[in-house]
């Protein structure tokens, strides 16, 4: 098991280097003078040359790249123009209130999308299968920004059942002391059931936001491997051995049916967190997503590139967990590889 | 007989819902099988024997139904049985094995743990003994070191042992009927032997009664005590073996029987009586004795042992303590040489993995030798590379006919257009009247109907595929043809028919054949000379006749010994089970 | 798994033309057939819409802000008096040709490298597929939002970014198609008939592999609307007071938890129709294109 890691950690290496190489590209092929973007709007001739000192970008580029290569290795992301303070404090700050969010929304889907898909593939044709096709085409074409706004709309103004969407606590409540950064389990540390159940409200229009979202390509997935599975000659076998509707569609269908499924994970951990940061705008949700549209719109360009760093990393990092999630699941994987 | 048979099938009839209306698989169709009788169902494909087993098992597909008929399990009406009834019934009293086994084992599902899932089902053992029950099930099955292979996946084994893992699975619960639907298809012809001897050992000790599906004449005749002869979807005969091998009834079963290749018949025997083969009949041409056409010598094929290459390879290789066991390449052709004369067609034969198609790849100049020469009409064709081979004018000389008709047909090509392609290559003739008068010509050569050309290859049978892969093969009128196993995907009936054109078409065209294949029987009929391969070498070589009368290598006495071939003369099979008193 | 029809193929079509297989297609599926209508819908907005619309979509009116759909204004007006049913209409031919244009670029570039990548295997995979892969290791969107901030909001750069992120997806579907059919049969029949690598990847392997392509260009067509719809709905998409339908939305989107409903909901409809539309229509492209569909 060991040697399957090691030999998957060797792979991510030069996924990394790709990575760390794009977003140091990125910053590079502005149009103009990158000086003046990282400068401001506000700056005069003076300052542009400064801060192009300052960073180093009148230097060739390959020693350009050394500098932003041991800036990242010391955790120096630069320093935001707006509030001052270093990118690598804010998205730190920040990232729980996205992680939340989005392992609430993928946690919300999974428990959705998975039963619905298999039932429609062991019940093919009846009304929960058209339930999952139509549900499945019509989260896809969906813009996610769209179903959160009409969520807000039906929930919030015209039923009154949820809060307004002003982020992850009403402007009654205070936060938890910090121990993991998600509200949720550090209220509940901290006993205080009040601001749980306030920060539960909040979550709620958001997560199944994503939720939906996300529901669509893994019921989809989850249906037709299932139902390749289900037609497979080993099914047919343990049909024929009289192994009774429980075993077979549990034991035997659906394990070898989630592999495909947790290869398309992958893809919608792509979508998600790309769909996070139009959701955090949607419901003022204080995330790295927000964090890096507010600093876009002042054309404040250190933040954008921590951001996409960061989203990029932790997208290698949980790609790394699919993969040896899936080895774990497919012996075949692990012991021929 | 007074006994109640086992299985009592009346009247069967199966119909499937399908896009264009209801089909009706299985008609009207009566079987019999008593205790401990070994029945045979044959037919060739569409023939309904498949169905009919499913219908018994009542795993017919969704869109199947039995619509007509009893199906009676000594005294139980399974049409009529509860679901919950039958699958008590399935695996605890009739069990089923397929084809294909390593598809029919849970890819991901330790082996033992699927025979414990059967036993603990149909509670069989307790759950505190059903791992040693499972281990003891697999030692039945001559499994060698069970408890240790008890822990094997299904891809840790070869495709006999796999096999005998479903075999295993089937006989735990120790059922009264065992169905087994083309067990042997696919197998090496050894391995079919050793499957089939096993399966007869085991139902006969527990005086089970086997129901033996396949479209094999001979493997029913050996194995079956009655056989039962299905044409679609209809039951033609049904007699004892020895009178249907013998002296069968129905045009039908007569008409396989003729076309079964088997010793001591020729090609033209293989057709019905009175039908000539089609086709345009011109005198042989005689034999030249001039230099040999192909002069292959000392072969050799490497390939790279799986995870030694790459980054992973080496990192494998500098964790290893000790050095590899194996050596870091694998010989598929290890130094072979033979020849092939003008006008001669030679059998390439062995089982698989031997290495027969990856030589005959290497003559058709399709991949590239690792070492050796390849002459052909004296130039050495075997240092020009693979990729530039295409483009000289000596390609159209050499053209093959491949194995599977539907994967050898882009399906996107007319069958016209597909014929066309090595013309509009490589070809001399312009213009497309010309190439289409060439087309219906080659067309009628082969005996493909006319009006077909302008069919998609899903719009056309197996046999007219076949045809369509011919006519390409000859349409610049090669000197050799490599023809890869050109029938085993056809039935038996559209086989002698085939095997009958190649021959004529050899003949008239005067072209050199390479005929690669697993099928003695086959070979017999079609080859002069006959080279049995094994493991990348030659084990022997020599006159057709020789070769499969007094065969001089042991392997080739084993590959003789394992082809299935009732002989009635002897006492009948079933008198010597009742002699033996099993 | 079971052989239920006769071996004898079915008689022969009345004719095995491209016209005819058409009307097939399209009569047989009731989807397909509302999907492609549904398209030309789209289509003949794209092309007259800002000919034929009442209103101007530009012109603001402010006096007549912020009213509920009418007969006047069918669906409504936004905080500038203008005009949103003409607007969403207007909007049409730009999400549409954002959506052609960059379903064009990446079906050409991704799919041959992907073919070329899967039939000749060795540097061109390992180039072609590290290529994808990097692409690969960023979230999606978030590639697209920092390639657009890094070259600036225009259509092209939009273009550009959707075709970039979507690059990896035909590469992969394309190499595996490739990856499959080059060792089948006909291919190496197609060698032995003096068929070059080249002949072999274009009149061989792509006309197999289109009916697949079609689906995956349908259904990017979706991706292309939603992800310029994205970027516009943060501010980096199209400018205002260009009409598109994320912008519209974005526009309406603080109006929304007033009550202001209309504002926001008539473009995001738009929006999901037109996605929804090409979802469908990726299955009966592929029944046009694949002749196996042909009865």
């Amino acid at each position: 098991m060991l040697t399957t890691i090691a030999k998957r950690l060797v792979t991510v290496i030069p996924t990394l280097i790709g990575v760390v190489i794009v977003t140091f590209l990125l910053t590079r092929v502005l149009p103009g003078d990158p000086a003046a973007y990282f400068a401001g709007p506000a700056a005069t001739a003076d300052s542009i040359a400064e801060i192009r000192k300052t960073l180093g970008l009148d230097r060739p580029l390959p020693e350009q790249f050394v500098h932003y290569v041991s800036d990242l290795a010391h955790g120096n992301f630069g320093n935001s123009l707006s509030t001052g303070r270093p990118v690598s404090v804010e998205i730190t700050s920040r990232l729980p209130a996205s992680a939340e969010l989005t392992l609430l929304g993928l946690i919300l889907s999974l428990a959705i999308a998975v039963p619905l898909g298999i039932l429609a593939a062991v019940k093919q044709g009846s009304w929960i299968d058209h339930t999952c096709r139509v549900v499945a085409t019509a989260g896809v074409s969906l813009p996610v920004f769209f179903t959160g706004l009409l969520l807000v709309y039906a929930f919030y103004y015209l039923l009154g059942w949820a809060p307004a969407p002003v982020g992850r606590l009403d402007a009654f409540a205070t936060a938890p002391p910090q121990i993991t950064g998600f509200y949720l389990i550090d209220n509940l540390f901290a006993g205080d059931l009040e601001t749980f159940r306030s920060a539960l409200a909040q979550l709620i229009l958001p997560a199944f936001t994503l939720a939906i979202f996300s529901l669509a390509p893994i019921a989809r997935m989850t249906r037709a491997s299932m139902l390749a599975v289900l037609a497979s000659e080993f099914v047919r076998t343990a049909r024929a051995s009289g192994l009774n509707d429980r075993t077979v569609i549990i034991t035997y269908a659906f394990r070898n049916a989630m592999l495909p499924v947790v290869t398309t994970l992958g893809m919608v951990f792509s979508f998600l967190l790309g769909a996070n940061v139009l959701v955090e705008k949607v419901f003022a949700w204080p995330g790295i997503g927000s964090y890096a549209v507010e600093a876009l719109l002042q054309s404040d360009f250190a933040p954008v590139q921590g951001f996409v760093l960061t989203m990029a990393v932790l997208y290698v990092a949980l790609n790394f967990t699919i993969d040896i999630l899936y080895s774990v699941i497919d012996p075949r994987v692990r012991l021929e590889g | 007989m007074t006994e109640i048979p086992l299985l009592d099938v009346r009247d069967l009839t199966v119909e499937f819902q399908t896009r264009r209306g209801i089909v009706k698989a299985v008609q009207h169709v009566d079987l019999t099988i008593a205790k401990g009788e070994t029945v045979g169902i044959v037919g060739e494909s569409g023939s309904g024997k498949s169905v009919t087993s499913y219908a018994v098992m009542r795993i017919l597909d969704r869109a199947g139904r039995i619509a007509d008929g009893s199906v009676m399990f000594t005294n139980l009406d399974l049409r009529n049985a509860a679901e919950d009834a039958m699958r008590d019934l399935r695996g605890r009293e009739i069990s089923m094995i397929f084809q294909n086994p390593r598809a029919a084992l849970n890819p991901i599902r330790k082996v033992g743990r699927q025979i414990e899932d059967v036993l603990l089902q149909h509670v069989k053992a307790a759950p505190s003994e059903v791992t040693e029950k499972a281990v003891e099930i697999l030692e039945q099955v001559r499994i060698a070191r069970p408890r240790e292979r008890y822990h094997a996946y299904p891809f840790e084994l070869s495709g006999g042992m796999c096999q005998r893992v479903v075999i295993a699975l089937a006989l735990a619960c120790q059922p009264q009927l065992l169905i087994a639907d083309e067990p042997t298809t696919g197998l090496d012809v050894t391995t079919q032997k050793t499957v089939m001897e096993l399966i007869v050992e085991l139902t006969r000790a527990r005086g089970m009664s086997t129901i033996l599906i396949t479209h094999d004449l001979g493997l029913a005749a050996l194995y079956c005590d009655k056989i039962v002869v299905m044409e679609k979807g209809r039951v033609v005969e049904a007699a004892p073996s020895r009178a249907v091998f013998t002296a069968p009834e129905h045009p039908y079963t007569k008409k396989l029987m003729r076309a079964t290749p088997r010793p001591g018949v020729s090609l033209r025997d293989l057709l019905p009586e009175g039908e000539a083969p089609t086709g345009a009949t011109i005198a042989k041409l005689p034999t030249a004795e001039k230099a040999p056409l192909l002069v292959v010598e000392k072969l050799i094929k490497e390939y790279p042992r799986k995870g030694t290459q790459g980054l992973a390879g080496t990192l494998k290789k500098l964790t290893q303590q000790k050095p590899a066991p194996e050596p870091e390449v694998f010989r598929a052709v290890d130094g072979i040489s033979f020849s092939v004369n003008r006008g001669e067609s030679v059998g390439l034969v062995g089982e698989s993995g031997c290495g027969k198609s990856t030589t005959s790849t290497m003559v058709m100049r399709l991949i590239d030798k690792t070492d050796g020469t390849i002459l052909f009409d004296g130039e050495d064709i075997g240092a020009i590379p693979a990729k530039k081979f295409a483009l000289l004018p000596l390609r159209r000389r050499i053209q093959m006919v491949f194995q599977d008709p539907t994967d050898s047909l882009n399906p996107r090509f007319t069958a016209a257009r597909a014929i066309a392609d090595p013309i509009l290559r490589l070809g001399d003739l312009k213009g497309r009247d010309a190439i289409r008068a060439r087309c219906e010509e080659l067309a009628r050569q082969v005996g493909l109907p006319v009006e077909l050309l302008d069919r998609f290859p899903h719009q056309l049978s197996g046999g007219q595929k076949a045809r369509v892969g011919i006519a390409r093969a000859i349409a610049l009128k090669p000197d050799l043809v490599i023809l890869d196993e050109p029938t085993a995907a056809l039935d038996v009936s559209v086989q002698a028919v085939v095997l009958n054109l190649l021959q004529e078409l050899k003949d008239t065209l005067g072209m050199s054949y390479l005929f690669v294949s697993h099928d003695l029987n086959v070979v017999r009929l079609l080859c002069d000379r006959v080279i049995v391969m094994r493991a990348g070498k030659i084990v022997e070589e020599g006159a057709t006749d020789r070769v499969l009368f007094s065969p001089e290598a042991a392997y080739t006495r084993d590959l003789l010994a394992a082809i299935p071939h009732p002989n009635f003369d002897k006492v009948p099979a079933a008198a010597a089970r009742m002699a033996t008193g099993s | 798994m079971t052989d239920t029809t006769a071996t004898a193929p079915a008689p022969k079509p009345p004719s095995n033309s491209i016209l005819s297989h058409a009307r097939y297609v399209v009569s047989e599926n009731l989807v397909t057939g509302f999907a492609f209508g549904l398209f030309a819908l789209i289509a003949l907005c794209a092309l007259i819409g800002p000919y034929v619309v009442p209103y101007d979509p530009l012109a603001s009116d402010t006096s007549a802000s912020l009213q509920a759909p009418s007969l006047r204004h069918w669906f409504g007006t936004d905080q500038l008096g203008r005009d949103i049913f003409s607007r969403v209409v207007v909007a049409t031919r730009l999400d549409f040709i954002i959506a052609l244009s960059s379903v064009a670029l990446v079906f050409v570039m991704g799919g041959f490298a992907g073919i070329a990548a899967g039939y000749f295997g060795g540097w061109t995979d390992r180039l072609v597929s590290r290529l994808a892969d990097t692409i690969m290791a960023f979230p999606l969107f978030v590639l697209a939002m920092g390639i657009v901030a890094a070259l600036g909001n225009t259509v092209t750069n939009i273009v550009i970014a959707t075709a970039i992120i979507n690059f990896p997806l035909y590469v992969r579907v394309a190499r595996a198609e490739a990856n499959v059919r080059r060792d089948s049969g006909f291919v190496m029949a197609a060698r032995l008939s003096g068929n070059d690598d080249f002949r072999i990847l274009l009149g061989h392997i792509l006309p197999n592999i289109m009916p697949i392509m079609m689906v995956q260009i349908s259904l990017t067509m979706g991706y292309a609307i939603l992800n310029a719809a994205g970027l516009s709905f943060i501010g980096l998409g199209v400018k205002p007071p260009t009409p598109e339908w994320g912008i519209m939305v974005a526009e309406g989107a603080t109006n929304i938890i007033s009550g202001e409903w209309w504002i926001a909901l008539f473009p995001g409809a738009a929006l999901m129709l037109a996605v929804f539309c090409f979802n469908l229509l990726g299955d009966g492209l592929r029944d046009l294109v694949d002749p196996q569909r042909r009865t």
